[in-house]
């Protein structure tokens, strides 16, 4: 039964991800699409690495930067006939270089997780942004390398002029991807990752070398990076320095964060909602970037397990029909929030904006005189209040809906 | 090449200085919370910024005196209402709240003050050369910084080893738990000792704004070099932070100083290579070209041969 369930949830994910170009077939919504796909897989192998091995990385850039670069070249070589093969190949021609980079420096910065590790990945990153300014035959400085995926034997009459051809090849490689990491999760391997984690002495005690463990988990982190890389040079055809420098790999820590670390569904979630932002929200504000530190800032402070943990969270409410209590103190507390969201976005862009007439949800503010100001501090504060007044509610409802389940829970038990 | 070497190395004097006023601060907070903040490098930003903003109305000196104090604040209201409520959650938590923080602290930088760099400048007082040597002029900002540094960290290992809060301060950091039985308040201290710390990356951030220009991303360039300085000197170890600095900031000096490379070594060698080799990039490097580098490869070799640092104290 379980199979039957868990393969439903494949064959639904995967039927899902070819359906989306039905329903959003613009120019604009597959190429979002495509950043979706590589954001997927490269925060997937992000979460491979924090959430279930515990290594915090700051570098795991290098992997999927290298990874590109080096599909990039096969793009070239295949453009001058160097090499002859498809190019639905390079996103194993990336993983293969995320994974040979991965078994080098694994060798030396698995010995501890935490601090130690956290500090080399940095330094390593660092150390690999510098130096790709520096060989420029390699890595084409500050201009990057570009290619053309046009020029190798057509698959089945396909030449990937479109892009909506490479979404289709990229769910491929995102769904057999997907897919392997999961499955990995449940090697012994994946579960010795876990164990790892969370006790390496007692790991240690029972036989297993932490740091080969470590080793195992970083090298599978590596190679999933690199095809997130090779996906990247398959639709951008191009890659620069910055895609492997710091801002990549905190990018990456953000979207398996917020989504939700630990949970197999978590980085999807933060990936699908970090390229929405970055791709719509940036049309209509500059400040995107500000929200987005913002965003995660909250999340660290109140949702420590992200999205998907919030989501996780109501697993047990639901599960005894007491999810219903729920609905109405939900709907109290989050209307004033949406309202408090909504006015600090406006008075944030309003004290931004550069033109008098300023026009925010269809609404003009004046922006040279104080009373908008007034008037949008007043809603702030309004809402604020609101959200004081009903959290108390929200919190006894939450504990109600979790007490009762608490005492089915022992009745079951005796 | 001997007027070459002496200002390389006060140069490299001013910078080694710079940076341990920020590894300090940092090596503090690190002994005290186990973790370290990734946000130290964007209060000195802060600080360079409110100094600006200050001497835009009220002249240079008053911003020295008065940006440190702003910055130290928000320090400690950053550990008392954000970094104590992840603590529960564990230290990646905390290590990733840092770098949240330093990544908000960058954009609302460029939302209050614009992406632009700032015309920051040292004042007019300190606008002459201190000392004239083979022609060359030492100006006397530079050695303001070094005097101002040198005065603070007297200061600093004064009260750290010689005052009664120097002495709890220390109690706390090794044995909480004690130092709470015995009546202090411990969480008080510790939110002290952010604040003083991060004041401390103000100072410099005030001092070095004008040297090395106030712009949204002077967080990022002395950022990961600050982390490299402390893990290098030890984590946790001030004598350790000060070699590496002063180490680092006459590393990178020489190198930049420095007009050798990879070229002056192959001849000495005997070797010739075409120009048209493929790895022509690696035997043209000259060493002025890898010096941002230098840090980084120290931090590496170090971590793989001695994961404590210089100074470093052995694991349990």
């Amino acid at each position: 039964m379980a199979v039957i369930k868990k393969s439903t949830v494949w064959i639904c994910y995967l039927l899902g991800l070819l359906a989306l170009p039905q329903f959003f077939d613009s120019v604009l919504a597959i190429s979002i699409f495509n950043q979706m796909a590589i954001a997927i897989v490269f925060a997937l192998s992000y979460n491979m690495l924090l959430g279930q091995g515990g290594m915090l990385s700051f570098g795991h850039a290098v992997y999927f930067g290298l990874g590109g670069f080096l599909a990039v070249h096969t793009l070239v070589m295949i453009e001058f006939e160097t090499l002859y093969f498809s190019i639905i190949w390079i996103p194993i021609v990336g993983g293969f270089i995320g994974l040979l980079a991965a078994l080098f420096i694994g060798t030396f910065s698995t010995h501890k997780a935490g601090t130690v590790f956290a500090m080399i990945s940095l330094g390593i990153g660092e150390l690999l942004a510098a130096s790709s300014l520096i060989f420029v035959s390699f890595f084409g400085g500050e201009a990057g390398i570009s290619g053309d995926r046009t020029f190798g034997p057509p698959f089945f009459g396909i030449e990937w002029f479109q892009n909506l051809e490479i979404y289709y090849l990229a769910v491929a490689w995102v769904f057999i991807a997907t897919l392997f990491m999961y499955l990995f999760t449940l090697t012994p391997a994946g579960k010795m990752a876990n164990a790892v984690r969370d006790n390496p002495e007692r790991a240690e005690f029972i036989g297993y070398s932490a740091r080969r463990v470590r080793y195992i988990t970083f090298c599978a982190a590596g190679f999933f990076a690199g095809i997130a890389g090779g996906l990247f040079a398959l639709n951008y055809e191009f890659i620069t320095e910055e895609n492997l420098n710091a801002a990549t790999s905190g990018r990456v820590l953000l979207s398996a964060y917020i989504g939700g670390l630990g949970y197999f569904i978590g980085p999807i979630i933060g990936a699908v909602v970090l390229t929405l932002m970055n791709s719509l929200l940036s049309n209509y504000s500059d400040l995107w970037m500000l929200y987005l530190g913002i965003m995660f800032l909250l999340t660290v402070l109140f949702l420590p397990r992200g999205f998907a943990g919030f989501i996780m969270m109501h697993q047990a409410a639901w599960a005894h029909g007491k999810i219903k209590c729920l609905i109405v103190p939900y709907l109290l507390t989050g209307f004033p929030s949406l309202i408090f969201v909504i006015a600090s976005v406006g008075l944030i862009e309003l004290s931004h904006t550069d033109e008098a007439e300023f026009s925010y949800l269809g609404l003009n503010f004046d922006s040279t005189t104080a009373i908008d100001f007034i008037l949008i501090s007043i809603a702030i504060l309004g809402a604020l209040f609101c959200i004081r007044k009903s959290l108390p509610q929200l919190r006894a409802a939450w504990e109600s809906a979790n007490e009762i389940t608490e005492d089915l829970e022992k009745e079951g038990r005796s | 090449m001997l007027e070459v070497f002496i200002f390389a190395t006060l140069n490299g004097l001013v910078t080694g200085l710079l940076l341990f006023m920020l590894a300090s601060g940092l090596t503090l907070i690190f002994s005290m919370m186990g973790v370290l903040n990734f946000a130290h490098a964007s209060f000195y930003m802060l600080g360079a910024y409110f100094a600006y903003s200050i001497s835009l109305y009220f002249g240079f000196w008053t911003g020295l005196i008065f940006a440190p104090i702003i910055v130290g604040v928000l320090g400690a209201l950053v550990e008392r209402y954000g970094l104590r409520r992840v603590h529960q959650h564990g230290h990646v938590a905390e290590l990733v709240f840092t770098f949240g923080l330093a990544f908000l602290i960058e954009e609302a930088v460029q939302f209050f003050w614009g992406a632009d760099t700032k015309n920051y400048q040292s004042p007019d007082l300190l606008d002459f050369p201190l000392f004239t040597l083979f022609g060359q002029e030492f100006p006397a900002y530079r050695g303001f910084m070094i005097g101002i540094s040198i005065t603070i960290f007297i200061g600093l290992y004064y009260v750290l080893t010689k005052s009664r809060i120097g002495i709890i301060i220390q109690a706390a950091l090794t044995h909480p738990h004690t130092v709470s039985n015995l009546g202090h308040n411990v969480p008080l201290i510790f939110m002290g000792v952010f604040g003083v710390g991060t004041a401390l990356a103000g100072v410099a951030g005030v001092m070095a704004g004008p040297v090395l220009t106030t712009f949204p991303g002077m967080a990022v360039v002395l950022g990961s070099i600050v982390f490299v300085i402390v893990v290098i000197g030890g984590l946790g170890s001030l004598a350790g932070a000060f070699i590496a600095s002063i180490l680092i900031g006459l590393l990178q000096s020489y190198a930049i100083a420095s007009d050798l490379g990879m070229s002056d070594l192959l001849n000495l060698l005997g070797i010739e290579f075409s120009r048209d080799h493929p790895l022509t990039d690696l035997w043209t490097l000259t060493l002025p070209q890898v010096a941002p580098i230098l840090p980084f490869l120290l931090l590496v070799l170090v971590l793989i041969f001695r994961p404590t640092g210089l100074m470093g104290k052995r694991e349990q």
